[in-house]
């Protein structure tokens, strides 16, 4: 299989970490492939452009670290106008549409997704937007089924939240389904 | 059964492997980048009818897991860079009084407080020689979770056979990083227990008088036995002397013990040795940065191996000097100045081939960095 090099970056708070750790969580437990992650630790961690980075393989994984992401996630502006540099030719850029203005072309697919915007259309709570974008992200690359996110959000999220997460992943998976071809 | 399969971070899963060593204490200040240890100890010790102390500053850590190990536990404490400059004193304590414990350092930059949250293996040399005096220590390292699930029981292991502090040295690279790893069944890793001594009760007990072995059976510390612990040269009794006798023979017996069993301690792992022309030599997180490199290289014919260090103390100076001996280039990749680099020229027989990858501005070493100092040394220019 392709490897998947995904840097999520977004501000300190909105889950961007959270997210990765589910995504590669659910690659390792449940679909019985390899993953890492990583994340900066400094203060963009608490504000700032933070970003935490995911491989994910069908085998060995050595060096932790992204460098160069064939797939890249933006929820903020400050988080798209530092990491849009480092996407690697080809790859796949994912950004609200709320909060992230296109500002330049680049040699990647760009999708841009009303995340934010839908998230409190339908559910009224910011704090799932990090599950809404995880919905979208695993529709658009198609590596980690939709259940196994679910069977991680089981164990980490209280049980009175859990439906929420739910309706929050399938939200995002639903708004990706038109780019899929 | 199904695989106890883990993802979480290198912090968590030493924290988990010091739990299956049968860790039964754990004393400790937190601070950035082993604080998960101290949380994940926090939250699991009690459950499993362990002891969790938060103490007030590091030395006080390490003094409070040695009076614990003496009463007959298994203990751990785990810190980092200026932690584990405070701990110093109590480290020779621990190495002078012979007492099994385990102390992480997950690496940070430094000196001093240093970059908290940045990648370092800049205190390879300070776990040996930090503490003063002439002495021996084992210290181990590893590059990612399996290994480090099992050096770190190796590390309570050996505390127990060899009745010394072993040092853990990791980094903030796979001490903050998550990845999959199997908890093994119980029992899989066989576990070493405290020797004790058979001496009864109301018998005389010599807590300092080593078997023909050199091993030293322990009294659990309030039981039946009272005997002296000092840190001040002493007999077999305990109590302090200064005999010239008495005090050359502990001295040779603390270094002795450790350094005449390097065959033992030892653990390395090689990846295409056996026809490499260029060696390169690392540990811990830069490691994984090699391993990266050599994989990559060997699939374009490169003759590239890679040696990873598992001990980092006692060196393994006689094993670096067979493996290297037909190599050209021999490049040692780390962290810091070149303080595995000093050792492995001491080791080999022409140290004018050995050569320094390195990075020391807090970045985690890259295999684009390793490689383009490969270039430069085999005259490739970058």
């Amino acid at each position: 299989m392709e490897r998947f090099r995904i840097v999520m970056s977004g501000s300190g708070g909105q889950g961007v970490i959270t997210a990765a750790v589910i995504l590669s969580e659910a690659a390792v437990l449940y679909e019985g492939l390899t993953a890492v992650q990583s994340q900066a630790y400094g203060p963009e961690a608490r504000g700032g452009a933070a970003r935490a980075d995911v491989i994910i393989s069908d085998s060995e994984i050595h060096f932790p670290k992204v460098i160069q992401p064939n797939v890249l996630v933006c929820l903020t502006q400050m988080a798209y106008n530092k990491f849009v540099p480092i996407i690697r030719p080809g790859g796949l850029l994912i950004t609200d549409n709320r909060y992230v203005t296109i500002e330049r072309k680049i040699d990647a697919k760009q999708i841009e997704l009303p995340l934010y915007q839908r998230v409190m259309d339908e559910i009224g709570k910011p704090i799932v937007l990090n599950i809404c974008m995880l919905g979208a992200l695993i529709r658009l690359i198609d590596i980690v089924r939709p259940e196994s996110i679910v069977k991680v959000l089981e164990k980490r999220v209280p049980q009175n939240f859990i439906e929420m997460n739910q309706k929050a992943l399938d939200l995002g998976y639903k708004l990706a389904e038109k780019f899929i071809k | 059964m199904e695989k106890n399969i883990k993802f979480v971070q290198g912090n968590e899963a030493c924290a988990e492997a010091a739990i299956y060593a049968g860790l039964d204490f754990f004393a400790g200040y937190p601070i950035t980048p082993s604080t998960e240890i101290t949380e994940h100890m926090a939250l699991k010790l009690p459950q499993i009818g362990g002891k969790f102390l938060q103490m007030e500053d590091e030395i006080a850590s390490l003094c409070a897991i040695i009076g614990a190990s003496l009463t007959g536990k298994k203990v751990m404490t785990a810190t980092s860079g200026p932690g584990f400059s405070l701990m110093q004193e109590a480290l020779g304590y621990a190495i002078m009084t012979e007492i099994p414990c385990v102390i992480v350092n997950v690496q940070r930059g430094g000196p001093s407080t240093g970059l908290p949250t940045h990648a370092s293996q800049g205190d390879v040399n300070q776990a040996s020689w930090g503490t003063h005096g002439d002495h021996a220590i084992i210290a181990l390292t590893a590059s990612n979770h399996q290994d480090l699930f099992e050096i770190t029981v190796e590390a309570f292991n050996l505390a127990e056979t060899y009745r010394t502090p072993v040092i853990l040295l990791l980094d903030e690279v796979v001490g903050h990083m998550r990845e999959g790893f199997v908890i093994p069944k119980p029992g899989k890793i066989p576990l070493v227990g405290r020797l004790r001594t058979s001496v009864k009760q109301g018998v005389d007990y010599h807590p300092y008088l080593p078997r023909e072995d050199g091993r030293l059976p322990m009294s659990d510390f309030g039981g039946v036995h009272r005997y002296n612990v000092t840190g001040l040269f002493h007999d077999m009794w305990g109590f302090p002397t200064d005999d010239p006798k008495s005090v050359h023979e502990l001295h040779r017996h603390l270094i002795d013990k450790i350094l005449n069993n390097v065959h033992l301690i030892e653990k390395h792992k090689e990846y295409y040795l056996d026809d490499a022309t260029t060696i390169l030599i690392s540990y811990g997180s830069s490691a994984r940065s090699a391993r990266h490199l050599v994989e990559n290289r060997r699939s374009r014919g490169e003759l590239l191996g890679l040696l990873e260090l598992q001990t980092i103390w006692p060196f393994p100076y006689g094993l670096i000097r067979k493996i290297c001996a037909d190599a050209r280039y021999v490049v040692v990749v780390e962290m810091n100045m070149g303080q595995i680099l000093r050792e492995v020229k001491i080791a080999i027989d022409d140290p004018e081939k050995v050569f320094l990858a390195n990075r020391i501005d807090g970045s985690y070493i890259t295999p684009t960095d390793i490689r383009n100092i490969l270039r430069l040394i085999q005259g490739k220019g970058v």
